[in-house]
């Protein structure tokens, strides 16, 4: 499973795993039933303690990610078009915003600075595109 | 309820005039990963030698398994494992032999286990210790350490000094030792991101004494790293309500500070100053800044 862990960031690292699961989940690359790695095994993949990948596993239950089959392993629910998978990808979105705007603060542009750099750019992407389809 | 492993009450210690213990407390729970960090010096290596029964405790008490480690050495010894940075192996022995030897102190020696780990490290069984790299001779001492599947694995500064293959070899060893029905694991290191990483639970010393303990993410979530621009250029650090420490220069600054955050807020803000973003600290910032050791240290905080 492709997870990486940033300790720079200052986010629990049982938080960081949940988050990176669920964003697999959310966007298709997580498979409904496919099987997560055993708890032992992403530990040592990680370089973590085991109790934080079952802190995780945990808490994506709880979520209703991933279910767990008494003997086996846990496995990725199907959340692509649950209400959950609208809930992560608005999540993701504002978490990107959140920084963009952060950035934009720092270089001293307003909200409003940055909605108009928004849609310049949108329309710079779309003009590219039509001359893409006329070429 | 988990069970109480460790149970170290205000121990002190001192040699000669130097105090390397002041009124130690210490406990441990079963199936979780403790990380013991601090300067040289700080009285980690002396706390480990107490939970051993190398050091008899001077005043206060250590239980071991609800044993003391002085009067029952075989009791506790026969179920814990032990490495230390000095790795203070029998020279003249082959590896074999340390085997040979250390199962014999073992009853629960699991020799398909050590004969695993020696594959896996490609060490060759008939060599003599004292011939091994300094890398071989702490991967011996972890298979002497954790092939009777101990129920306590002390480390005492294992990762010191050797390369990124044989650290990672100790942290599996780590890792196995905990999920492999919930055994317990103490370890000292100097490496904060190893400790940030392998720890249930953290306790950082300084001068002999405890100075913070608890959860890894509780710890954490008890400091902040912000950063702080303010309107006019500070040449020093301006005295921040709550700082721990500050980093920077002029308008931008870099503050390790404690909760709660309101109150750090409302003193950036008399000093004219904003957050112009704010996360937990990393244990390195948290140690760094609790140590004194950040360039720019706020003395009044």
């Amino acid at each position: 499973m492709d997870i990486s862990i940033n300790l720079a960031d200052g986010v629990p690292i049982y938080k960081q795993i949940v988050n990176q699961v669920r964003y697999l989940a959310a966007s298709g690359a997580l498979a409904p039933g496919e099987e997560l790695p055993p708890i032992r095994t992403l530990a040592l993949q990680l370089k973590v303690t085991p109790n934080t990948i079952v802190r995780a596993y945990d808490e994506l239950e709880a979520a209703g990610v991933i279910h767990k089959r008494r003997g086996s392993g846990s496995f990725v629910s199907d959340v692509r078009h649950s209400p959950l998978a609208d809930t992560e990808r608005q999540r993701i979105i504002e978490q990107r915003v959140d920084s963009l705007l952060a950035e934009a603060h720092h270089l001293n542009f307003t909200a409003d600075d940055v909605l108009r750099v928004i849609r310049d750019r949108r329309a710079v992407m779309e003009r590219r595109s039509t001359a893409m389809t006329e070429k | 309820m988990a069970n109480t492993v460790i149970d170290v009450h205000e121990i002190s210690r001192t040699f000669g005039t130097k105090r390397a213990l002041d009124r130690v407390t210490f406990r441990a729970t079963e199936g979780k990963v403790y990380g013991l960090v601090g300067a040289n010096g700080a009285g980690k290596t002396t706390l480990l030698k107490h939970l051993l029964g190398l050091l008899r405790a001077q005043s206060g008490s250590v239980r071991v398994f609800d044993r003391d480690p002085v009067r029952d050495p075989v009791g506790v010894l026969s179920r814990v494992g032990y490495l230390s940075e000095e790795r203070e192996l029998p020279e003249w022995m082959r590896v074999d032999e340390l085997m040979q030897y250390t199962q014999a102190y073992h009853p629960t020696w699991d020799a398909a286990y050590a004969r695993e780990l020696l594959d896996t490290f490609a060490l060759d069984p008939s060599k003599k210790i004292k011939e091994l790299s300094k890398g071989m001779r702490a991967q011996a001492g972890l298979v002497a350490a954790v092939a009777h599947r101990p129920e306590l694995l002390i480390l005492d500064e294992p990762s010191s000094g050797l390369d990124a293959v044989v650290r990672r070899d100790i942290l599996d060893a780590i890792v196995r030792t905990v999920a492999d029905d919930g055994r317990t694991v103490i370890f000292s290191s100097h490496l904060l991101d190893e400790v940030e990483r392998m720890s249930d639970h953290v306790t950082m010393m300084h001068e002999g004494r405890v100075t913070l303990n608890g959860e890894l993410d509780d710890v954490r979530r008890r400091y902040r790293r912000s950063r702080v621009r303010f309107v006019e250029a500070f040449d020093r650090a301006p005295v921040l309500e709550s700082a721990l420490a500050m980093e920077g220069g002029g308008r931008m600054w870099s503050v390790v500070h404690s909760g709660p955050s309101e109150e750090f807020r409302l003193s950036v803000l008399t000093h004219g100053g904003e957050i112009v973003e704010s996360r937990d600290a990393t244990l390195e910032e948290i140690f760094l800044a609790r140590a004194g050791r950040s360039r720019q240290p706020v003395e009044a905080a």
